[in-house]
């Protein structure tokens, strides 16, 4: 069975969202019931930060390597990652709107997403800008090893020098200092993993979509 | 003193309830809360339903490739 850990993820992803929407919260001001979705919005950048980061991997692998394979990986991770990117931007939106009262602000952290993500859409566009299969590998990889450093910077270094709004970031402590009790803990770490793992699962489907379209046109 | 008394309790009162923080108890109560985990799981299912069946239609032309 080398497919068991799609079992874990369906098993965690109905978890998930079972108990995110009925295990009891803690009880707070603006937040009421919108603290669910923690579960839900978090793990969207989680997974996208993995996916990311494993798409960094492989293009170090390309460039070590001259390995064609890992940029084939690489640019489907980036694929993949920027679907979960899209839904945190839109989710956290949603979210911005009725406990901050705007769609969006310009926080740091928001902001910073969303140089994040078009830094990411541009390594599409340069990818297609390139015939050469060999000399869009190695740009491409370049590119997107830069890109990665760059998202460290926008979401995990610069949010938090200054003051935002976003927990986690500046003089606004994160949930995991006291607002994320351990009722929260219980469905959030089993949301996370079943997030990651569902990216994973699309990953794993659009690489291998990939391989098929590139062994029929050999 | 019955006046002093009268009002420290009219402010605790107001302190309750400041404190009263509104969640979903109605649709708890009364049940509807179950509905939206309903409809929510059918999506998830659903999706993860979709998923599956492409996954499998990759086996299957995997298999076929290979098999050329």
């Amino acid at each position: 069975m080398r497919n068991w850990w799609k079992v874990v993820t369906v098993i965690l992803l109905i978890y998930t969202l079972i108990g995110g929407l009925l295990i009891e919260v803690p009880r707070q001001h603006i937040l009421y019931e919108s603290i669910r979705n923690l579960y839900f919005h978090v793990p969207m950048w989680f997974s996208m930060i993995f996916l990311f980061f494993m798409s960094t991997v492989n293009s170090v692998k390309e460039l070590s390597k001259n390995d064609l394979e890992a940029d084939t990986k690489a640019i489907e991770l980036v694929n993949t990652g920027i679907v979960f990117g899209i839904l945190g931007t839109i989710t956290g939106s949603i979210w911005a709107k009725y406990t901050w009262g705007a769609w969006w602000t310009n926080d740091v952290k928001l902001n910073g997403s969303a140089i994040t993500m078009l830094i990411y859409m541009a390594y599409l566009v340069l990818r297609a800008s390139l015939e050469d299969e060999q000399k869009r590998a190695r740009i491409s990889a370049v590119y997107n090893i830069f890109a990665f450093v760059l998202l460290i910077v926008f979401i995990g270094i610069l949010p938090r020098m200054t003051d935002s709004l976003h927990p986690g970031n500046g003089g606004n402590p994160g949930f995991n200092n006291y607002d994320l009790d351990n009722n929260m803990k219980l469905v959030f770490y089993p949301a996370v993993l079943a997030w990651i793992l569902l990216g994973w699962w699309m990953y794993s489907l659009r690489l291998r979509k990939r391989k098929l379209q590139q062994d029929l046109s050999l | 003193m019955r006046i002093l008394l009268t009002l420290l309790l009219m402010f605790f009162n107001l302190l309750s309830n400041a404190n009263e923080i509104e969640m979903a108890d109605v649709m708890r109560s009364n049940g509807k809360i179950y509905v939206v985990v309903s409809v929510l799981l059918t999506i998830l299912i659903g999706l993860i339903v979709y998923l599956i069946s492409i996954d499998r239609k990759l086996t299957r032309l995997e298999k076929e490739l290979k098999q050329k």
